[in-house]
């Protein structure tokens, strides 16, 4: 009898736990997010702006072998701090725990390789995007694919669960595809001539076939095109406008060609021509 | 000679900002462990009671923390719980509190456990001698307790301090993360940077942890000699 008591008070106290708690998540986040956020003006009397960036994704968002942050985000960012007139905080993110950074007002601003997908969007406001990425196909030299057309009923690899996957899947079942799960195990096997092309994300393959001689990146822009934007707490509108506004001066200076000639080129090479990349004045 | 992975480690301030990497997860270890000890050796002798409602809440508190993954209580307390109680805690001073609420639990059932181990007759040759339920728990349960318990405590800061790696969904860089981030920025100039990288993070986690199990066997065996003159 006083174990099923005891049973039951446990269950009891634990389901009022449980149900405290969710009821908790589910009321609170959107009855607080009218003031979970720094409205521009708040930001500027404050004289700091907290943005959320990646230190380990090179080019995008690193840290230099000093600590110092760099990368083509970093660049941005440090524009947006200069013409708010405030200084920059930056914040190391992950990219898991990038929405609820924003969801939570911990930062006011998310600059790191943060791809528009419309599930994100129901949870914070995105601005113009600044960057867009679709995929690359890497060839050796000695039988370099410039079309999609040259690879039917040729071995092609890829890395499972990507997009290349999927799209290549969907759109050219003509080809065959050799799958690896490693990014490493992939580009051996490219080395070791056990494929026709490599298709992955454009700028891993740029970034790989200039570190490698004897392949090339021959198309550049395959399959849909993501953009890649920053992004803001949701109902910022004030901070949303002004950045906004931001992209369309910086695109009249050319501000992201001169981002990626600084931080992305040194990596991708003279392959790509910056306009498959960048996106000037959040208009694609 | 090809670049080797080795020179990284030595570029620019790489090394001094991997110790500072081990800094911020031993110091986190450390100050929950503290806190650990002084509430969970409490919350384990109340563990024992044979109060229902007592022994219902404690029950509750341990299970909870011991299912629920680290990584989620760190992630909830940091970004939400701080988010509904309006304060603004820095995400070291989360993982802190956090850390010291597992750590606690934990603990509280080793003391629980060290305690329950104690044979009656102890009980009963105190109070036979005229000593309070205070003191004998106080000079004779607790002291025999906590030799028991020093092994699995040590293996509870051990494992803290491995732990500590989630610490960066919250936005606190720890060792692990500087090595990480360290390969990825030269993953094109030095790639076979992660093999040394990651030898290295595994000699500073050993010199971290080896001499607190030193530390650990030393006073199991000081304790073990001056305690135990009869046998």
């Amino acid at each position: 009898m006083s174990t099923t008591l005891k049973r039951l008070a446990i269950g009891a106290v634990t389901s009022a736990l449980l149900l405290g708690g969710l009821a908790g998540c589910g009321g609170n986040p959107s009855s607080n997010s009218s003031n979970s956020f720094n409205t521009l003006e708040q930001i500027q009397a404050a004289g700091t702006v907290k943005i959320g960036v990646f230190f380990d994704k090179a080019p995008f968002g690193s840290q230099d072998s000093t600590g110092t942050f760099v990368g083509y985000d970093i660049v941005y960012g440090e524009r947006i701090g200069q013409d708010l007139g405030v200084e920059v905080e930056w914040v190391p993110v992950e990219a898991a725990s990038r929405v609820a950074f924003l969801e939570t007002g911990k930062v006011d601003i998310i600059l790191a390789n943060f791809t528009v997908t419309a599930e994100r969007a129901e949870k914070v406001d995105f601005l113009n995007p600044y960057l867009k990425v679709s995929l690359g196909v890497v060839s050796p030299e000695s039988g370099v694919i410039t079309d999609i057309s040259q690879l039917s009923g040729k071995d092609v690899i890829v890395v499972k669960g990507t997009t290349a996957e999927t799209y290549l899947e969907a759109n050219n079942p003509e080809i065959k595809l050799t799958k690896f799960e490693q990014y490493t195990e992939a580009t051996s096997a490219l080395l070791d001539g056990r494929g026709a092309a490599w298709v992955t994300d454009n700028t891993e393959a740029l970034a790989w076939s200039l570190q490698n001689p004897g392949f090339t990146t021959g198309i550049t822009t395959l399959g849909p095109q993501d953009t890649i934007a920053g992004a803001v707490t949701k109902g910022n509108t004030t901070l949303l406008k002004w950045l906004n506004d931001e992209l369309v001066t910086l695109g009249t200076e050319n501000f992201f060609h001169k981002d990626f000639d600084l931080t992305l080129k040194p990596v991708y090479g003279d392959a790509v021509s910056p306009d498959d990349l960048v996106v000037e004045g959040g208009k694609v | 000679m090809p670049p080797s992975g080795l020179d990284v480690l030595f570029q620019g301030t790489n090394f001094l900002r991997l110790l500072g990497g081990l800094w911020v997860a031993a110091r986190i270890a450390l100050i929950s462990m503290a806190l650990s000890v002084l509430l969970g050796v409490p919350v384990g002798v109340l563990m024992t009671s044979r109060n229902r409602v007592i022994k219902a809440v404690t029950r509750v508190y341990l299970e909870f923390v011991r299912i629920m993954p680290q990584l989620v209580l760190l992630f909830v307390f940091y970004f939400y719980v701080t988010m509904i109680l309006r304060v603004n805690l820095s995400g070291e001073t989360s993982a802190i509190i956090i850390f010291t609420v597992w750590g606690t639990a934990e603990l509280a059932d080793l003391v629980r456990g060290a305690i329950t181990s104690i044979p009656a007759h102890q009980y009963e040759t105190g109070y036979a001698l005229g000593l309070t339920p205070l003191q004998v728990q106080m000079h004779i349960v607790l002291p025999q307790s906590i030799r028991r318990l020093i092994p699995a405590a040590v293996n509870l800061v051990t494992r803290m301090i491995k732990t500590t790696s989630l610490v960066v969904l919250i936005g606190v860089v720890e060792v692990l993360k500087v090595a990480q981030q360290i390969i990825d920025f030269n993953r094109f100039t030095y790639p076979t940077a992660s093999i040394w990288v990651y030898a290295v993070v595994f000699a500073l986690y050993f010199i971290t942890c080896y001499p607190i199990s030193l530390l650990a066997k030393g006073l199991e065996k000081k304790w073990a000699l001056s305690s135990q003159p009869s046998h």
